[in-house]
């Protein structure tokens, strides 16, 4: 299994996804953006957090004009798996890879908590290890993780299983931090290869440092 | 020529700052005021001196660049 991770100026979730990568027995390398393809042995390409470019006119809106981002393109299309944790997600929404758009938080604090997150749908690669209905903890820290899509694309989503996760409490009851449409924290596309969310499951995979869900989720692209 | 594009959120999206700002407005006492919403100005000094062709290029930027039409809107203004 090797996974490719992409790093923009500004990523900063790189070597946290690198070390998540290799406790569970992959091989990786990290990619820089200047980069004009995707090596050819790659199982999984993995958008990293951060702030690319400073967050700078919108998340993600420079870093989609970045040479890497024409191959991964065509990596998505070519139906190659593709992950987008935080920033990385704000990137794929941008890149019209995946659908809707991350406004600023509803509070307009960037919120930096662990917080609860319950399994919608499974029947993809990323979340197949876990049941619909499960509740995993993971870290969140983002600042624009508002999830925004308008209603007819959201019954879109809904129809073909596209909804990952939605933020909860611990019983799996929304509880909504950022003012996320239907309290969504993860999406796929229709094809199911390109996935994106806001939450850091690279961060929960110590139970020393709070939880260990995170293996549980990455797991799932392991055969 | 210089093109200032105005980008604000759609109608009918949230807009958070905006309802921020209203309810500093409000603590202020100037109660006149219905609503409000926050958007960003982007000013562009351009070499182009024909405006159809100004106005062609700018809207090519924002839509590829400069808004993102699933949340916003954007008005071009050429001077």
């Amino acid at each position: 299994m090797k996974v490719t991770i992409l790093q923009f100026p500004g990523t900063n979730c790189e070597y946290d996804t690198k070390y998540a990568f290799e406790k569970l027995g992959a091989t990786t390398e990290i990619l820089w953006h200047k980069s004009e393809e995707v090596p050819q042995d790659t199982d999984l390409l993995v958008v990293a957090g951060g702030f690319s470019y400073g967050d700078y006119l919108r998340s993600g809106a420079i870093a989609k004009f970045s040479p890497v981002m024409k191959a991964v393109k065509t990596y998505a299309n070519d139906g190659g798996m593709v992950l987008g944790i935080c920033n990385g997600f704000q990137v794929l929404t941008e890149a019209g890879l995946l659908p809707g758009a991350l406004k600023r938080n509803e509070g307009l604090h960037f919120i930096s908590k662990h917080h609860h997150l319950s399994v919608q749908n499974n029947d993809n690669i990323f979340l197949k290890k876990l049941e619909c209905g499960d509740v995993v903890n993971i870290p969140i820290a983002h600042h624009d993780g508002n999830y925004y899509i308008d209603e007819e694309s959201l019954k879109e989503l809904e129809a073909n299983n596209q909804i990952l996760l939605k933020y909860t409490d611990k019983d799996g009851n929304i509880q909504n931090p950022n003012g996320s449409v239907e309290s969504i924290a993860g999406v796929c596309n229709k094809e199911k290869n390109v996935f994106g969310l806001m939450p850091h499951p690279e961060r929960a995979m110590e139970v020393l440092l709070g939880s260990n869900d995170g293996v549980k989720m990455l797991q799932g692209f392991f055969e | 020529m210089k093109a200032i594009v105005n980008i604000s959120l759609k109608a009918g999206v949230l807009d958070s700052q905006g309802k921020a700002v209203h309810h500093a407005l409000d603590s202020l006492h100037f109660d006149g005021v219905k609503d409000v919403r926050v958007g960003k100005q982007i000013i562009l000094q351009l070499d182009e001196t024909d405006k159809q062709k100004a106005m062609s290029e700018v809207t090519t930027m924002c839509e590829e660049l400069l808004a993102n039409t699933v949340i916003e809107d954007y008005d071009i203004e050429l001077v």
